[in-house]
């Protein structure tokens, strides 16, 4: 199952160069690029693993992309998203997030219901992914 | 063969705009602006004759790049990084700005920022402290010019297990992978300069232009001293000016000398001691010529006329 989250959820993955032109694009704003990371990517885990610091000051897309391109080397079987900080005062969030990277290969959810007390039901849903310990969890040995 | 090939282009041209048969070189150059920023280095940099002869035939390199790769005739980005050799304040940080922004508006970096560095924002102080840094430097000069003041120090040969090596190595890595995100620029003193290449052959292949800042003469010192004064809305009277003459004379000869740099200094010191004089006289009423005017006396109470043999640089 393919996994949608973040802005552009609804469109195809995007291409290199479109990264690159939403990263552009996110700093004219004077947002901070972030690059994280996770192979758990359950809709209520909000806190990856950061690949490196936030990056301040930059001016260009092409930093973000090179170590882009450096945590597709190491990561490249994971998850990764770009998420854009705003530092600026008032907002001093997370203003625009997107994945940029995904596993080949995506097993998906079930939905695990929970019988109650009565005739309640309580329903999660869990990652088949998560089964397995994390690092080994999409292909990796 | 190239007579066939043109006249077939020639016979699809009309319809065709990719590739332009016939390019109006005037307003290629007026377009892109580089001969105000040329004029303004003409009119701004005193001297530095080679060095100015240089930038233009880049410029004008750059420029015909640009219409051949809009003609389709070329696939390869030229290399731009540079070197700038010279003694202390013959202006190669000045003319580094300048670099960038023709470079700018020539479209061959994408931002035109300058970041200026030294050893100390490159080379960590201990293991694995050293590549992150050198990385994030290296991303906040992507799209724009990477200036890199006193490079020789960066390779220290006398310590094998100086960090340096693995800043130069990142360096070089980037320069030749990224050549179309970065353009690098190593600054420093001639001699040590050669000394750095020649134990680092990597970099000088990489580097495309090496430029030689000449020492200024007399006369252009003085020149400079004018345009920093006219900056700074102050002007020599005549006695001065003749007196600054012969300051730059003597302060050549001495120790630490360094052309525009010095000049600069011995002209702050010649306001303080102006400002100094006017002070002294408190009940008098001072005229806009008064106050814009320095005179022999601020520049003679300079130590460099008194022939002791103290420091020079505190004069």
């Amino acid at each position: 199952m393919r996994i949608t989250q973040g802005c552009f959820s609804y469109l195809p993955d995007l291409t290199d160069e479109q990264i690159s032109r939403q990263v552009q694009y996110c700093l004219g704003q004077g947002w901070a690029v972030n690059i994280e990371f996770t192979d758990d990517p359950h809709p209520r885990n909000t806190f990856w693993e950061m690949w490196g610091l936030p990056m301040f000051d930059l001016r260009d897309a092409a930093g973000v992309m090179m170590e882009l391109n450096e945590c597709r080397k190491v990561y490249g079987d994971r998850y990764i998203r770009m998420s854009a900080f705003d530092s600026s005062h008032g907002w001093e969030s997370i203003r625009l997030s997107f994945i940029v990277n995904r596993p080949a290969d995506e097993p998906g959810f079930r939905l695990e219901r929970h019988e109650a007390e009565g005739r309640n039901i309580r329903y999660t849903t869990k990652s088949y992914s998560v089964d397995r310990p994390e690092g080994v969890r999409y292909g990796g040995k | 063969m190239n007579s066939t090939v043109a006249s077939s282009v020639a016979a699809q041209a009309p319809g065709d705009a990719q590739t332009p048969e016939h390019v109006d070189l005037r307003r290629e150059f007026n377009e892109v602006g580089i001969g105000e920023v040329l004029d303004q280095l003409d009119r701004e940099l005193i001297g530095l004759r080679p060095v100015k002869t240089r930038i233009r035939e880049i410029a004008s390199l750059l420029l015909i790049e640009r219409i051949r790769k809009r003609m389709g005739l070329t696939a390869e980005v030229p290399t731009l990084h540079m070197s700038f050799t010279g003694n202390p304040g013959t202006g190669k940080t000045t003319v580094a700005l300048r670099i960038a922004s023709i470079l700018h508006r020539l479209g061959f970096v994408r931002r035109g920022q300058v970041v200026s560095v030294t050893r100390d924002e490159l080379v960590g102080q201990y293991i694995g402290h050293t590549a992150p840094k050198t990385k994030e430097i290296l991303k906040k000069a992507m799209g724009g010019v990477l200036f890199i003041d006193e490079a020789y120090y960066l390779h220290r040969p006398d310590n094998e297990r100086d960090y340096g090596q693995e800043a130069i190595e990142i360096l070089l890595q980037v320069m030749e992978s990224q050549r179309e995100d970065l353009v690098v620029i190593l600054a420093g003193y001639g001699d040590r300069m050669d000394k750095f290449f020649g134990s680092n052959p990597g970099f000088r292949s990489r580097i495309a232009h090496h430029i030689d800042f000449p020492d200024y003469d007399d006369h252009e010192l003085m020149a400079i001293a004018e345009l920093m004064l006219g900056d700074m809305n102050y002007k020599f009277s005549p006695d001065a000016r003749a007196a600054f003459v012969r300051y730059i004379t003597l302060r050549k000869t001495q120790p630490l000398f360094s052309n525009a740099r010095s000049i600069r200094n011995a002209l702050d010191r010649i306001r303080l001691r102006q400002a100094n004089r006017l002070v002294a006289d408190l009940d008098r009423v001072l005229s806009a010529e008064d106050i814009m005017s320095l005179e022999a006396a601020d520049v003679l109470a300079s130590r460099v006329f008194s022939k002791g043999s103290r420091s020079a640089e505190r004069d």
